[in-house]
C-alpha cells in the first residue's frame, strides 16, 4: 500500500511528467493560457493516460513480449493510442455530448503526445505489473493536471505585468516555465 | 519468418483496430440533421450571442430544431435572413435594422472632470469612484468598455468620448451591456435626431458640467411639429417611431448657441453617429 502510494505521489510530484521529465510540453505551453483551457486538456489527458497504458500493456506483455518483438514497442505503441483515442471520441460524441462539447477538442491533440507514449514506456521499462502501471499512469495524468493548473495561474498573472517589449509572448512563458520547473526540483529526495 | 512475423503482428492489431473503430463509428453514430451545417455556415460567426442563444452552432440547431426565428440574427441581417429562410422553407418576416448610439455628446473638450483619474482605464472601475472622473455624473466616461467589447470594431474613442462607426455596427447590442452608465441605445438606422444626452440632473447644473448637455428647457418640444418628443427629468428624448426626421428641434436647441457643436443632433453627413 505505502509503495503505490510512493509511486504515485511520486509521479505527480518528484518525477512530474512536464516539469521533471520535460514531456509533453507542447499542450503544456499551448493550452495553459486559460484556466478553463486547461482544465479541459488535463481531464482529457488523465483518462487517455490511464487507459491507454491499461490496454499499452495489455499489448506489450500478451503479444510483444511472448513472441519477442519488444523492438515494435514504439509503432505497436502509438498504433494503440492513436486508435484508441479515435474510439473514444466517437464514444464520448454519442454517449456524453456535452463533455465532448467541452474536451472533445483536445483529444486529436494528445494522440500523439508524448506523454502518452512516454507514460507507456516507462511502465514497460520499469516492469510494472497491471495495477502499478495503471496507478503509475493515473498519478502522471494528475501530475500533468498539476503542472499546467499550476502554470495557467501563472501565465494569467503575467498577462497584467509590465514585460519588456523583447520579451513578450513565448520568450517570457518559456521563462516562467523553466522557474517553475526548478521549483518543482526542490521535492526531489522526498522519498527516500 | 522473422520479417515475417511482426509485419503479421502489426498488420493484423492495425486490422483490428481498423474493423473496431469502423463499428465504432456505426454504432455510435450521432444523427445530425444536415440543414444544421448549412445554417451555420450562412451565419456571420462571430459568436456574439445577440440572437439570445449561446452562439452561432447553438442558433443554428434551434433554428433547425424551430425555436428559433429564421431572422433572429441581427449580426447577418437581411441577408442572412433570407438564406436561412430559404434552407428552412419558410418566408422570413420584414428586418429592421437597429444601430447603437452613445447617449452622450461629452468629450474631454465639452464636459468638465470632477477629479484627475489614475487607475485601471476600465470605465466600470471609474465608475464606482463617484460615478467616474467626468464632471457629469450621467455621461461617458470614455476609457473604452464598449470599444472592447465590440466584436466588429465599431466603436471608437475620441477625445474620451465614445463614438458609434455606424457602417460597422451590426446591432448585436453588447456595447448596451458592455457600458456601465447604460447610455447606449439601439435605434433604428433611419432615425437621424437624437438627443445626446443622458443626464437627469436641472439644467442649472448641466450647463455647469458640460457645454453640450440637454437643459431641459422644453424648446425642442414645443417647436417638434410631430409631437415625437418628451421630456422626462430634464431630458428629452425623441421618439425614433414618431420622428420624421424634419430637423425643426435642432434648429432651436439653446445649447448649440455656447458651442459649434449641436446638443442632441447629429451633422447628417456624419457617419459616425
Amino acid at each position: 500500500m505505502r509503495e503505490l502510494l510512493s509511486l504515485m505521489l511520486g509521479a505527480i510530484l518528484v518525477e512530474n511528467f512536464v516539469l521533471a521529465k520535460f514531456l509533453g510540453i507542447c499542450p503544456f505551453l499551448g493550452v495553459s493560457k486559460k484556466l478553463d483551457t486547461a482544465l479541459g486538456m488535463s481531464g482529457a489527458v488523465i483518462f487517455v493516460m490511464t487507459v491507454a497504458s491499461a490496454f499499452t500493456w495489455a499489448v506489450n506483455n500478451f503479444i510483444l513480449v511472448r513472441y519477442e518483438l519488444e523492438y515494435l514497442q514504439t509503432i505497436a505503441f502509438i498504433l494503440v493510442i492513436a486508435a484508441l483515442v479515435q474510439f473514444i471520441e466517437t464514444v464520448l460524441k454519442k454517449l456524453a455530448p456535452s463533455l465532448y462539447k467541452s474536451l472533445g477538442i483536445y483529444l486529436p491533440l494528445i494522440t500523439t503526445n508524448c506523454a502518452v507514449l512516454g507514460v507507456a514506456i516507462l511502465n514497460v521499462q520499469r516492469g510494472y505489473n497491471f495495477g502499478e502501471a495503471v496507478l503509475y499512469s493515473f498519478g502522471a495524468g494528475l501530475g500533468f493536471t498539476l503542472a499546467l493548473v499550476l502554470f495557467a495561474g501563472v501565465r494569467e498573472r503575467l498577462e497584467h505585468c509590465d514585460i519588456p517589449e523583447s520579451l513578450k509572448g513565448m520568450p517570457i512563458t518559456l521563462i516562467a516555465a523553466s522557474l517553475v520547473s526548478l521549483a518543482f526540483f526542490g521535492f526531489q529526495g522526498l522519498f527516500q | 519468418m522473422q520479417i515475417l512475423l511482426p509485419v503479421l503482428i502489426i498488420g493484423g492489431l492495425g486490422l483490428i483496430f481498423g474493423f473496431g473503430l469502423a463499428y465504432a463509428s456505426k454504432k455510435f453514430e450521432v444523427k445530425v440533421d444536415e440543414r444544421v451545417s448549412r445554417v451555420r455556415e450562412i451565419l456571420p460567426g462571430a459568436n456574439c450571442a445577440a440572437c439570445g442563444q449561446t452562439g452561432c452552432d447553438a442558433f443554428a440547431e434551434a433554428v433547425v430544431a424551430g425555436g428559433a426565428e429564421v431572422n433572429g440574427c441581427p449580426v447577418g441581417g437581411a441577408e442572412v435572413a433570407e438564406k436561412v429562410a430559404k434552407i428552412m422553407g419558410k418566408s422570413s418576416k420584414k428586418f429592421e435594422a437597429r444601430v447603437a448610439r452613445v447617449m452622450c455628446g461629452g468629450s474631454s473638450k465639452k464636459c468638465r472632470s470632477k477629479y484627475s483619474y489614475s487607475g485601471i482605464e476600465d470605465c466600470a472601475a471609474a465608475a464606482n469612484l463617484f460615478g467616474g472622473p467626468s464632471a457629469c455624473a450621467y455621461g461617458c466616461i470614455g476609457m473604452g468598455n464598449c470599444a472592447r467589447a465590440c466584436p466588429f470594431g465599431a466603436i471608437v474613442i475620441e477625445d474620451g468620448l465614445a463614438k458609434v462607426i455606424a457602417t460597422k455596427c451590426t446591432g448585436c447590442t453588447k456595447c448596451v451591456a458592455a457600458c456601465p452608465k447604460k447610455i447606449i441605445e439601439m435605434v433604428p438606422i433611419s432615425n437621424e435626431y437624437t438627443v445626446r444626452c443622458s443626464s437627469f440632473d436641472s439644467g442649472k447644473v448641466v450647463r455647469q458640467n458640460c457645454d453640450v448637455g440637454c437643459i431641459g428647457c422644453g424648446r425642442c418640444v414645443k417647436v417638434c411639429p410631430h409631437n415625437a418628443i418628451k421630456m422626462e427629468n430634464n431630458l428629452a428624448k425623441i421618439d425614433p417611431a414618431l420622428c420624421q426626421n424634419c430637423g425643426e428641434c435642432a434648429k432651436v436647441c439653446p445649447t448649440k448657441a455656447i458651442e459649434l457643436f449641436l446638443c442632441g443632433v447629429q451633422n447628417k453627413e456624419s457617419v459616425a453617429v
